[in-house]
């Protein structure tokens, strides 16, 4: 799809019919997220529990970091063990791994998984490239620091990390979900517009929806 | 009437909860096999409730809604024609005579429903998703029909209660033993509908990124999820009545259940997968041609 | 057999210069107007059928582009790259997709990452890895990287940069 087929324009119908379209509003939702705020009670201990112990991971690789998260599912490092599990599609995953550097290109795709997955979901974020540039931080086509663009729960620092640091990032993030302080989603919903121009000034072409749910 | 209906709640929650462990020592067992660790045995209730506690979730319209319900209908309306446990007034459910045609359409139900829900969804690759799963579950049919039809000649009945009657009073008295080419037909056929491999391609989930279910999550994914616990049962449950003389108790029931289920673990860790042309091709093979011989018998050399 | 190859190719086309790597490497440099031709003879009845890559280096200096079409020769074992030297200030070169399909795609990938031009090739204005780039073609030499780099994208400030064995032999043997 090309930046001017999201616009409103007139269209023929095979019938010879005119008629506009407009794809955005016909096919998006244009609202923006809202924040859920959390209701502190048992209960919610108890779901923050539940969610700690159940994450599934989407399995989405970027930069050089993907080749690393396949060891955790083998026997050497198993991390079944800890209740993950890798779902193939972003409604089901509440963990988005980011395994390296991204550029402006897969930063667009990210954010548009990010955004279909369902509140409450987390981000860890792995290696230097995406704390600080890392090896890529002259590089004309890769973003400096992922927390400008997404609300990032855990950072895992190497390059690359190896599956055991990963597996410790793991453990920090369910201790943060269990004390109730990995609110990604509803801080993604509350500095939605800081985000979103942050998002704009490096994404040149931006053909989509402001919120893609 | 309503005490029945009673039973019935009471039969079902406890053949979920006994699917949802089973499928934990199942995935246990698979990781074993693997030289892992594995997940925690009990770690189906937590992703129940965890995908219960989701903040927000997605609708597209009734079909979607009604695509897992209409899932979950198929594999509880497979369990609640059946007689469960023979001669018990709790676990009797709704059988009644002639529901061995009920429950083959009941099969497919659960795929059809899907297919409605996961096109409203909208998204670009359920249809061949379902198709594929669909084309596949016809091809397994094949030979389970001419396995049935086999025991249905055999017992000159089409009542479930009736052929698991005919086969008490000693183990000889099975269809295993008095009928065993329909048995060995039934049991490579019903292979295809336990979702594992290697016939679970049409839904392998890490390996396809497409297909039906992409688009549920939450409580609809609770559906989908309580009714692959409670489906195999169901369908072992069928096997457990049609081949090995049913149950008289809870105990012998999840004996029997669990062994049908184990046989096609046992395929399943031992096997690759099969794409979905091979496994169709495969079932319209070997296990057809020996459900016709077990007809040819029935017909010819029982009588 | 180089030399029967060079011969062959010295009948129909002028060659400036030859060099020869190995025994199974050798490159030529050849005119502009003869580079497509020269590589279509060596596809079409000299065995030259695999297209390895095409690739262009930034001679800012000569203020030329030098374009290489690296083929392979499945049955003798043998790579001869050809090069042909281009004007860099708007740069053109004839589009060899009649003779490989895949070539439009590192034509167009030429196009966006040096600003080359190869009228006629499919799709060779299309997006190919950037995405709504508006600037000096990343891969020409004049683009700072690092400068566009540092103004474009968000920085983290507390980021140091050392210089590899500076920082080991401060910190690894201080007192050498
Ligand atoms: S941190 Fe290192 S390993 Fe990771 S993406 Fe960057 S360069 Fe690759």
């Amino acid at each position: 799809m090309s930046l001017e087929d999201l616009y409103r324009k007139t269209t023929i119908s095979p019938d010879g019919e005119e008629f506009e379209i407009n794809p955005i509003e016909d096919y998006f939702c244009t609202d923006k997220p809202e924040e859920v705020k959390p209701v502190q009670n048992i209960l919610e201990k108890f779901y923050n529990w539940a969610r700690s112990e159940s994450i599934w991971i989407l399995g989405f690789g970027t930069g050089c970091g993907a080749i690393e998260m396949r060891p955790l599912m083998t026997p050497r490092f198993d991390a079944y063990r800890y209740g993950i599990q890798w779902r193939p599609t972003p409604r089901q995953a509440n963990l988005l791994i980011i395994s390296g550097y991204l550029s402006t290109k897969t930063l667009k795709r990210v954010i548009r998984v990010y955004e279909q997955m369902q509140n409450p979901k987390y981000v860890m974020a792995l290696g230097s490239c995406t704390i600080n540039g890392g090896m890529y931080f002259d590089s004309y086509n890769t973003i400096k620091r992922l927390d400008y663009y997404l609300p990032v729960d855990v950072y895992v620092a190497g390059c690359m990390p190896r599956p055991e640091a990963l597996l410790a990032g793991v453990v920090k993030l369910k201790t943060l979900i269990k004390t109730g302080m990995a609110e990604g989603a509803n801080d993604y919903a509350n500095r939605f517009d800081w985000y979103k121009t942050n998002q704009k000034a490096v994404i040149l072409n931006w053909d989509m929806p402001d919120y893609n749910w | 009437m309503g005490e029945k209906i009673l039973y019935a709640f009471i039969s079902v929650f406890l053949t979920i909860n006994y699917g949802f462990l089973l499928n934990g020592l199942i995935r246990k067992i698979y990781a074993r096999v693997g030289r892992r660790h594995g997940i925690p045995f009990y770690q189906m209730y937590i992703d129940l409730l965890k995908s219960l506690a989701l903040r927000t979730n997605i609708r597209h319209g009734v079909m979607f809604y009604l695509g897992p319900v209409f899932r979950f209908t198929g594999g509880i309306g497979l369990f609640l024609f059946m007689p469960v446990i023979f001669g018990s007034e709790l676990f009797a459910n709704f059988s009644f005579s002639g529901d061995l045609l009920l429950l083959l359409s009941f099969q497919f139900f659960g795929t059809l429903g899907m297919a409605l829900g996961a096109s409203e969804s909208g998204h670009p690759n359920s249809a061949i998703g379902v198709t594929r799963g669909l084309a596949q579950m016809t091809a397994v049919e094949v030979p389970f029909v001419m396995a049935l039809m086999a025991i249905a000649v055999q017992y000159q009945s089409i009542s479930l209660h009736e052929i698991v009657a005919a086969q008490q009073g000693g183990i000889t008295n099975w269809t295993l033993f008095t009928n065993p080419l329909a048995v060995v037909a039934g049991m490579l056929a019903v292979l295809g509908s336990f979702m594992r491999p290697p016939f679970d391609v049409v839904l392998a989930p890490q390996e396809i990124p497409i297909g039906p279910p992409t688009e549920y999550h939450s409580n609809y994914m609770v559906y989908l999820q309580s009714n692959r616990a409670i489906y195999p049962l169901a369908k072992s449950i069928l096997i457990m009545n049609l081949f090995f003389g049913g149950a008289t108790s809870f105990g012998e029931m999840m004996l029997k259940t669990f062994l049908v289920i184990m046989w096609s673990v046992f395929v399943g860790v031992s096997f690759p997968r099969f794409r979905v042309e091979q496994s169709i091709r495969w079932f319209l093979g070997i296990p057809l041609i020996i459900g016709v011989l077990a007809i040819v018998y029935v017909q010819f050399f029982l009588n | 057999m180089f030399q029967k190859i060079i011969e062959k190719i010295n009948l129909k086309y002028p060659i400036d210069v030859v060099s020869k790597k190995s025994d199974k490497l050798m490159f030529l440099t050849v005119h502009k107007n003869t580079a497509v031709n020269t590589v279509q003879y060596l596809k079409d009845d000299l065995g030259f059928k695999h297209l390895v890559l095409l690739t262009a280096v930034d001679f800012l200096e000569q203020g030329k582009f030098q374009l290489t079409y690296l083929l392979n020769n499945p049955d003798i074992k043998i790579d001869i790259g050809v090069r042909v030297l281009i004007e860099r200030e708007s740069a053109t070169m004839e589009s060899a997709h009649s003779l490989w399909p895949t070539i439009a795609t590192y034509q167009r990938e030429l196009r966006e990452m040096f600003g080359i031009d190869f009228p006629d090739s499919p799709g060779v204005n299309d997006e190919f890895i950037l995405e709504g780039w508006n600037n000096t073609p990343p891969y020409r030499r004049d683009f700072d990287t690092k400068a566009f780099a540092a103004n474009f994208y968000h920085q983290r400030n507390s980021r140091e940069n050392n210089d590899p064995s500076a920082h080991m032999k401060k910190n690894l043997y201080p007192n050498e």
